[in-house]
């Protein structure tokens, strides 16, 4: 039953990425491009949100 | 040159655009208390881990094919509750495993928490900047597709330190996902709330199954 299941849920996420591939084809193609301002300011947040998850895996082991 | 200057708009893109966001906001609190009910429903009835499995067939298999075709009817306000419904009832059976856990309620709270905050400051980010990160698009679908081909092999495969990084990775993505789902929504890219609430309730869900994860394998000695 479970092996049915996982078979299941990996055809389904297939579906997804067939889903998923024309609309990543086109943001990528004709989306938006970011200046290196704009990805300069994802890494505050990104690296806030790395420190943050560590901070809890450490709150989890203390 | 920033491509990606915020236009002037007129006074009734704004009231839209407001509109949009409170509807979503209201509707993702309505399922994300209705999910929270269908989990506890879940954990009484002890169900087993394979419900998760199904759970998450039938939602997104609903999320795929049923709610596109009712995103612009009050009826797609019904597909919403069903698959956040399908969604909280399958987080209960994983939530009941980690209960069993000597950590487990443990983590489950810090996890809970976590994703309150991760959520809540992210959204604060974009709606108090106003920025636009549209521009991440092509980075977080390239980035999902190549995680959910990692996760499908990893499905059979089952290493528990590529499931680790695909858990670090589903949350960096996810929260990517927040910033630029929700500055569609301010900036008048996004103007459909049943979609946007989807969208953002999936990034919530997916951020508190990867903490718990995480959580859950560095957590034990």
């Amino acid at each position: 039953m479970e092996l049915f299941l996982k078979i299941g849920l990996a055809a389904v996420l297939l579906m997804l990425v067939w889903r998923l591939y024309p609309a990543a084809k086109e943001q990528m193609k004709n989306g938006p491009k970011g200046s290196s301002d704009d990805w300069k300011g994802l890494i505050l947040p990104a690296v806030l949100l790395i420190g943050f998850v560590m901070l809890l895996i450490m709150m989890v082991r203390s | 040159m920033n491509q990606n200057i915020t236009m002037p708009r007129s006074q009734d893109q704004v009231l839209a655009t407001n509109k949009v966001l409170k509807n979503t906001y209201m509707l993702l609190s309505a399922t994300l208390l209705f999910s929270a009910l269908m989990a506890v429903v879940s954990i009484y009835l002890q169900m087993p881990p394979m419900v998760y499995l199904g759970a998450v067939i039938g939602s997104m298999l609903l999320g795929m094919f049923v709610l596109p075709r009712f995103a612009n009817s009050t009826s797609g306000i019904g597909v919403i509750f069903l698959i956040t419904g399908l969604l909280g009832f399958g987080l209960g059976a994983i939530i009941t495993q980690y209960l069993a856990l000597p950590k487990g309620p443990e983590i489950i709270g810090i996890a809970f928490a976590g994703t309150g905050i991760i959520f809540l400051s992210l959204s604060a980010y974009v709606l108090t900047s106003r920025r636009d990160f549209s521009f991440m698009g092509g980075f977080l679908f390239a980035g999902l597709i190549t995680v959910v081909i990692a996760m499908v092999a990893n499905i059979f495969l089952a290493i528990p330190a590529l499931s680790l990084a695909l858990s670090a990775a589903i949350i960096l993505l996810m929260s990517g996902l927040i910033l630029f789902d929700t500055s569609r929504i301010i900036n008048g890219g996004e103007t459909n709330y049943l979609m946007a609430t989807y969208s953002l309730y999936l990034s919530i869900f997916n951020i508190f199954i990867s903490l718990l994860q995480i959580l859950g394998i560095m957590g034990d000695d």
